[in-house]
């Protein structure tokens, strides 16, 4: 059977790809449009490397097939920031270093994004059970968890 | 290698002559979370892949005779976010619940939880102690079966070829009954049981259990409904006796394995323990209904 052809809607931009039925919304999202914000840790849904956002939901994109974005619309790390400015979550991370390596840190924005889109004000231990399936391995997440409390507060007062 | 075919029907009946005409090995995709990870690792080749998340019908919770009707595409979040049905089967729910991240969450199914037949899978111990029953759709039409009787042993179910889940339904809760579910694992988050514990009881005026289901998950090759720990609370006020009696036949109901998980010894221990504490919880919901 030939590739499947796949258009889909990834950062508010029209897109389209041909892929294989195994081949994940990461695979296409790092190899085939070269958006490689996204990263690759584990590919078995352990890491939260890859998050993205699915339909306004966060899921792994390396647990769903790139077949499965048919007609529906993708938001990668790459959507966070608007031109050159920097989404609030981006600016704070680097400004509290909430960040090493910075492999995991395009997983946590995107999933932080996600509570705060739905939650400005939520309890330290909520930001941690929501961020409980993003592992980093530099952090110690501490600094992370308080930048996402910090970006909170920010929308609150404005 | 050939490649797969991947359909993504809108009924259930499409679904089913699907998979029923399939003649390679066809798999139902509903969350992904454990096929995908079965797939990537080498241990399964479909050559169809069914989706199943566009048929509308099995993504619905709904009332159903009292009850509920729990579409099999519904995932751990939809579930999670059911007052009513929270407030019925807390059990039930809270298992959902415990599956996975945040991520795992808005993709994980109760019917691929189900029908993926892992031995620690948390909603199962859950949905049986509850009585759940699932209507299997397939190519000779629809028929009902016990939640209990989908999973025959590790990775391995009764349904024929052609033939899915199409809901999980719950009945109507009886009357001062209350449902709990409890896993132990080493960390807060994001593991896999090393044992799990589901328990339902339901109370008479006077504070009598008067009927008992006491399940537990990961120290089988598939869910224990242990019957000698729901006859240990039948009858009692569901005081300490009771409950020494109720944890002691849970442990004695124990078939665990050894794996870096947790030992035998320790399997056996905890699920006496863990199953005390669900039957404690249990009975304070079911005090309060
Ligand atoms: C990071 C991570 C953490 C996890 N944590 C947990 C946990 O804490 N507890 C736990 O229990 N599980 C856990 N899991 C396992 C998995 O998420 C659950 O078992 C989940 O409920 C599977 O549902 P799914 O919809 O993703 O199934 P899928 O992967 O889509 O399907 C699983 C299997 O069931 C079959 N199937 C699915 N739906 C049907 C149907 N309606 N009829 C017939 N067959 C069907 C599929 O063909 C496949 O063989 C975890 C997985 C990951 C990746
Ligand atoms: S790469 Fe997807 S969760 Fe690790
Ligand atoms: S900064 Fe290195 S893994 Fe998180």
């Amino acid at each position: 059977m030939a590739k499947q052809h796949v258009s889909t809607l990834i950062n508010g931009e029209p897109a389209e790809f041909l892929c294989d039925t195994e081949q994940t919304l990461l695979d296409v999202l790092r190899d085939e449009l070269l958006l490689t914000g996204t990263k690759e840790g584990c590919s078995s849904g352990d890491c939260g490397a890859c998050s993205v956002i699915f339909d306004g939901q966060l899921v792994c994109a390396c647990l769903v097939l790139a077949v499965e974005v048919e007609g529906r619309a993708v938001k990668t790390v790459e959507g966070l920031a608007h031109g050159d400015r920097l989404h609030p979550l981006q600016q704070r991370f680097l400004e509290a270093a909430a960040l090493q390596c910075g492999f995991c840190t395009p997983g946590f924005l995107v999933a932080a994004k996600v509570l705060l889109d739905r939650n400005n004000n939520p309890t330290e231990s909520e930001v941690r059970y929501w961020l409980a399936g993003n592992l980093c391995r530099c952090t110690g997440y501490d600094k992370i968890v308080r930048a996402v409390m910090d970006v909170a507060a920010d929308i609150r007062r404005a | 290698m050939n490649a797969i075919q991947y359909e993504a029907p809108g009924s259930v009946e499409d679904a089913v002559a699907l998979l029923a005409q399939a003649n390679g090995e066809a798999r139902v995709l509903a969350g992904g979370t454990d096929l995908l990870v079965q797939m990537r690792a080498g241990l399964v080749r479909p050559g169809l892949i069914v989706d199943v998340k566009k048929i509308f019908d099995m993504t619905l919770i709904a009332p159903d005779d009292g009850g509920f009707r729990i579409g099999a595409a519904t995932c751990g979040e939809r579930i999670g976010a059911n007052n009513s049905l929270r407030a019925a089967w807390p059990g039930v729910v809270e298992a959902a619940k415990l599956i996975g991240s945040t991520q795992i969450q808005s993709r994980a199914t109760i019917g691929g939880n189900l029908c993926n037949a892992s031995p620690a899978a948390d909603s199962v111990p859950a949905i049986i102690a509850a009585g759940g029953t699932c209507t299997v759709a397939g190519p000779d039409g629809r028929r009902d079966v016990a939640a209990g009787d989908i999973a025959t042993g590790p990775g391995q179910t009764s349904l024929g070829k052609g033939e899915m889940v199409v809901d999980i339904r719950l009945p109507a809760r009886p009357p001062r009954s209350g449902s709990a579910y409890l896993r132990f694992i080493p960390r807060t988050e994001m593991d896999i049981a090393v044992v799990g514990a589901g328990v339902c009881l339901s109370l008479d005026e006077g504070g009598v259990c008067t009927a008992a289901r006491v399940t537990l998950g990961a120290v089988a090759p598939k869910v224990l409904v242990v019957e000698a720990a729901a006859d240990a609370l039948i009858g009692t006020p569901v005081d300490e006796t009771a409950l020494q009696a109720l944890a002691a036949a849970a442990s004695a109901a124990c078939e665990p394995i050894d794996d870096i998980r947790g030992t035998v010894e320790f399997r056996t221990k905890v699920a006496g323990v863990l199953a005390r504490r669900a039957a404690g919880i249990a009975l304070e919901r079911a005090g309060s209904n």
